[in-house]
């Protein structure tokens, strides 16, 4: 089972407490109604989905219920990182090369 | 009751307790269904903390995984602005909360879970059976609480003493939870 730190309990909990929730860091438009079809796609639909390193949200639905960003390796499954919502996105990962 | 009944023609319910007479016990591990107690789901920003935490009697912990706990009162930690508020004194923590004057929002919901008591040597691996969570005494110790998952369902873990949890869980997964708990301690090792 993967532990995975929670930014918010402040240690490693099980992942089956945690919920994915999606690519992290995508703003919604702030004039929703005025942007074109192709736009409203690329904001809706289209998602990044790297091979390697992934920015998402996840929730730790079953403890302290928040929504928090965590940075993963979509090829070795590992958490490189954690940190609460809102917070911007790292420009230095722990342990990775590039 | 039953002549009332006749009397008037009207029928009356009758309230039967989930859990009501069940109790297990194992070699090492004894179950228990905790008496019904006052409870509420606190929600509140830090700037209206002081207050809640006076109108309480109880200092609300701040840092995760805490609780506090003061004449029969308890206030669990479940997140950054959320608290779960027990009185087993027949105190009504939900009025108390509700003559505070800063923005909180409370919530009464002591009908909505019931209690188990676990207690003896074999608790931590009674519980370990159907929780993912080190329960262990240096990661979980005396006094931790936490959200967290029981086989299929949520539950509120308390330590009250190196041998005994309180299990709160939701009424109607009450017994699933029972059920489940007798299993794990008939299989505990101390």
């Amino acid at each position: 089972m993967l532990l995975i730190r929670c930014p918010y309990c402040e240690e490693e909990r099980p992942e089956l407490e945690f919920r994915n929730a999606g690519e992290a860091h995508i703003a919604r438009p702030t004039d929703i109604a005025a942007i074109s079809d192709d736009d409203f796609e690329k904001f809706f639909f289209i998602r990044a989905n790297p091979k390697g390193i992934i920015y998402e949200r996840w929730r730790h639905v079953h403890g302290c219920a928040r929504f928090f960003n965590a940075v993963r390796d979509t090829v070795s499954d590992k958490f490189v990182m954690t940190y609460k919502a809102g917070e911007p996105k790292p420009s230095k990962l722990p342990g990775v090369s590039k | 009751m039953a002549k009332a009944v006749q009397k008037t023609g009207i029928s009356q319910a009758e309230r039967h307790p989930a859990l009501a007479g069940r109790n297990a016990s194992a070699a090492h591990v004894t179950l228990s269904v905790l008496e019904p107690a006052e409870r509420v789901s606190l929600r509140a920003p830090e700037a209206s903390l002081a207050a809640l935490s006076k109108a309480l009697g109880l200092t609300l912990p701040k840092k995760p995984k805490t609780s506090a706990s003061k004449d029969g009162r308890f206030a669990l930690w479940l997140g950054p602005d959320e608290w779960l508020v027990i009185d087993e004194a027949a105190g009504d923590p939900l009025g108390d909360c509700g003559k505070v004057k800063q923005l909180h929002s409370a919530v009464g919901v002591s009908h909505r879970n019931v209690a188990i008591g676990v207690t003896g040597p074999g608790v931590e691996a009674t519980l370990s059976a159907g929780c993912p969570q080190d329960l262990s005494l240096t990661a979980f110790p005396v006094g931790a609480c936490s959200r967290t998952i029981f086989g299929k369902v949520e539950v509120v873990l308390y330590r009250t003493a190196e041998d005994t949890f309180r299990v709160e869980c939701w009424r109607s997964f009450s017994d699933y939870v029972f059920t489940f708990l007798s299993e794990a301690a008939r299989d505990a090792a101390a």
